[in-house]
């Protein structure tokens, strides 16, 4: 087995076309060639604290402001899920649930296990670190599910005599936190997990 | 599964005939043929390197044209009709976008659009962009690796997907206030995001990286 770095080529990342070493840009798609990316790990943790800070502002604050003839009520993240949960959609509890806490909080989890235990062997292998890897990268959009709710309903629900919805300032750092994590898993440079296997 | 080569191996081998995976580094060498529907795994870490269909480039063409037809017709049609007390209200796709657009929300207005409309647009026409010429016989486009390189890394941020499922929570959370049917807009939506994970199964890296290579030596 051979790495492109120990043939004394670089690969790229776009295309996958070798060059050699000290290319600056890949002469089929143009990107900029490096052989590992060293400043990788640096933009995964800044991304990975804009992100956690984000987050906290999201569960505090309101994602849904609903007022009725009768009431008004602030739900924020999880407070949504329980009002669902109560109602008996225990489905639909769970999609929000898992989409808005569970995930962000695996995420944030899983970026920095691997951040701190990149080459640490002893706790993870090679394989494991990239299928982690895999689906932290797959699977962070999906947590904007709840932003499209909460756009869906205060725009479906705007009008209505039987009730308004408007959308609570959470809506807003829910969203860049999710974006924030994005940038953070898409800042990492998987090749460095494999760098010391022998 | 494709085996990395080895440094004897590796040593006459043209670059041209050469890949790295992207996400280990491993040295390939560029398997001459791979059937369609069939794969190359990278043999490190298990990576789809190739995968490439017969025909795909045709057919990615006609899906994205689909998809754009489609995409129009879901902003123009009616997309949720609510009904409440004898009171109707509806919701196209637009307002679900412009819900934030009050005050110091309209940034996310614009993340919204730009998730479930835009960005999506964007990348059926960068496709497009670089496909049609080399189908058609001609020389690539000048722009065609920015235009495909940035359809490629546009691709986490487009969402339609994520906005379909996304209509399906909001429908039941708001079942108890009222009556909500889905309009044209709603199936033209979810046929959009049926066709474009369709064209995406088409797409494969190598070979439309080649094909323009190709294309541009013209
Ligand atoms: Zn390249
Ligand atoms: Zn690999």
């Amino acid at each position: 087995m051979v790495t492109a770095r120990d043939a004394g080529l670089v690969g790229c990342t776009r295309c996958g076309r070798v060059h050699h070493m000290g290319t600056p840009a890949c002469n089929r798609c143009g990107a900029p060639l490096s052989s590992r990316d060293d400043t990788s790990l640096q933009r995964v943790w800044a991304w990975w604290w804009a992100g956690l800070i984000a987050y906290i502002p999201a569960n505090l604050y309101p994602m849904l402001l609903t007022s009725t003839l009768v009431s008004n009520t602030e739900s924020t993240i999880v407070g949504g899920a329980v009002e669902l949960f109560l109602h008996g959609d225990v489905g639909v509890a769970l999609i929000v649930l898992i989409a808005s806490v569970v995930i962000p909080i695996a995420k944030f989890m899983a970026i920095a296990f691997l951040a701190v235990s990149i080459n640490k062997r002893h706790i993870m292998g090679e394989h494991a670190q990239h299928q982690l890897f895999s689906v932290v990268e797959f699977i962070g959009r999906w947590s904007m599910i709840d932003v499209f709710v909460v756009a869906i309903l205060a725009s479906l629900v705007r009008f209505s005599v039987v009730a308004t919805i408007n959308p609570g300032i959470a809506a807003v750092s829910f969203a860049l936190s999710v974006a924030f994590t994005m940038q953070a898993a898409l800042s990492f440079d998987p090749r460095i997990i494999w760098d010391d296997e022998k | 599964m494709q085996k990395p080569v080895s440094m004897e191996e590796f040593a006459g081998v043209p670059l041209d005939e050469l890949r790295a995976c992207p996400h280990c580094d491993a040295l390939h060498r560029l398997p001459s043929h791979v059937r369609s529907r069939a794969k190359a795994v990278c043999g490190r870490c298990g990576s789809v390197l190739i995968a490439p269909r017969s025909g795909a480039f045709t057919r990615i063409i006609a899906l994205a044209a689909t998809a754009l037809i489609l995409m129009v017709a879901a902003l123009f049609s009616p997309f949720l009709d609510l009904t409440a007390a004898g009171m109707h209200s509806n919701a196209s796709i637009l307002d679900a976008a412009m819900a934030f657009s009050q005050g110091i929300m309209l940034p996310l207005s614009l993340a919204v659009g730009a998730f479930i409309i835009v960005i999506p647009v964007l990348r059926l026409l960068l496709i497009l962009y670089t496909l049609v010429p080399l189908v058609a016989g001609r020389p690539a486009a000048a722009r065609a690796p920015v235009a495909f390189s940035l359809a490629e890394a546009l691709k986490p941020w487009s969402m339609a997907e994520i906005f379909v499922i996304g209509v399906a929570v909001a429908l039941v959370k708001v079942a108890g206030l009222a009556t909500v049917t889905p309009g044209p807009a709603f199936w033209a939506f979810g046929a959009l995001v049926f066709v474009t994970v369709l064209q995406d199964s088409f797409m494969d890296k190598e070979q439309i990286w080649a094909a323009i290579d190709a294309g541009r030596a013209k």
